[in-house]
């Protein structure tokens, strides 16, 4: 009998699962929703160059950060799945600069071709 | 059996577990489930969005490269994707309005995950049919926003306003967002009949696996439905306001 009862809690705590108040999901979908007029206005105004990028991706990345921390519940996960999850997509970086060495080389000989087809 | 027997080889209860790095060590090292406290088909579905989430990078990534090294002028996404609305030409706003619809999906979506847990039935069931029918709109959009560009002339080979490239990103990038957001609508229906059946109260073996139903697979199809949501906000920023 009293083993019985020492895994109740237990039981009664996985049933249970990610529970929060609404008011938190509510709270991050009104700042979704401004976050996305904030990108959508960058565009609007014509913001360019420098100003431009910075806002477009600090207002990606504050969305993105949100919906993964909040509505995926994230945040309140043990950091072991936290960290499978999370550092893997460092690796993209990477790939990213790959890709950004490579456009730049193809990008600069596909003008010494056409410079010479000019010349 | 012996009375012993039963006592010696019942565990009792769990040691509390570690937090923080040393809790990582611990639960990596434990030779047993690393994920604690998840179902294993969250932990899987996470597993499987890291898979999608090397997917969409790849297609962004290569976008990015050709973009960049592309000799003709870029279409500007302000002006091929704008409308005329009540008379007055507004840039992006079409897309704007899908980013609403698809931010508005993820908040009813968390919405039903929290209901589900509190087993109101009614409430997670018209949350879900809320979230499809969210989806639903995004991707009518998506077909009118694709007819209007095809009919403008913009093929994955080329297009009348500059360079060839933009139509096979455009496509590609869209095309394959999309089919996760169909998907996502068809597996949505699919939970919302389970819930309003009560297949989840009564743990009724599901269609494939044959795992007992819990509340637990709202939460999965939530984290799906939400990474639906994610990727299309780096598309946005990328694609769109670039």
């Amino acid at each position: 009998m009293e083993h019985a009862q020492g895994q109740q809690p237990a039981i009664a705590a996985h049933a249970q699962g990610q529970q929060h108040p609404i008011g938190v999901y509510l709270k991050i979908w009104g700042l979704l929703f401004i976050l996305s007029t904030a990108s959508y206005l960058v565009d609007y105004f014509h913001f360019q160059g420098y100003l431009r990028w910075f806002l477009i991706i600090l207002f990606m990345l504050l969305k993105a950060g949100l919906i993964v921390a909040v509505f995926m519940h994230m945040m309140w996960e043990r950091l072991a799945l936290m960290y499978a999850i999370l550092v893997p997509t460092l690796l993209l970086m990477v790939l990213l600069g790959i890709g950004a060495l490579e456009a730049d080389y193809t990008f600069f000989t596909r003008g010494v071709f056409f410079l010479k087809g000019l010349l | 059996m012996t009375q012993a027997q039963t006592i010696q080889t019942n565990p009792g209860e769990a040691l509390p577990l570690p937090e923080g790095v040393q809790g990582v060590v611990a639960d990596w090292s434990s030779d047993q489930r690393a994920f604690k406290n998840v179902p294993w088909g969250k932990a899987m579905m996470w597993i499987f969005l890291l898979s999608d989430t090397f997917i969409f990078s790849s297609f962004l990534i290569s976008y990015m490269t050709v973009r960049m090294s592309t000799t003709e002028p870029w279409p500007n996404p302000s002006e091929v994707f704008a409308l005329t609305l009540f008379g007055k030409n507004i840039p992006l706003i079409l897309i704007a309005i899908m980013t609403f619809v698809l931010i508005s999906s993820s908040g009813t979506m968390a919405m039903a995950v929290k209901f589900g847990y509190e087993k109101n039935k009614k409430m997670t069931f018209i949350l879900l049919l809320i979230t499809a029918a969210l989806g639903a709109t995004f991707v009518g959009m998506q077909a009118f926003e694709w007819s209007k560009l095809i009919a403008e002339g913009v093929r994955p080979w080329g297009n009348p306003m500059g360079a060839a490239q933009f139509g096979s990103s455009f496509f590609m990038i869209t095309g394959f967002h999309g089919t996760h957001v169909s998907i996502g609508v068809i597996f949505l229906i699919i939970v919302a009949i389970k819930v309003l059946r009560g297949d989840l109260d009564h743990q009724r073996p599901g269609f494939l696996t044959g795992r007992k139903g819990n509340y637990e697979i709202v939460e999965t199809m939530g984290l799906y439905w939400h990474f639906v949501d994610l990727v299309w906000v780096f598309i946005f920023a990328l694609f769109y306001l670039w």
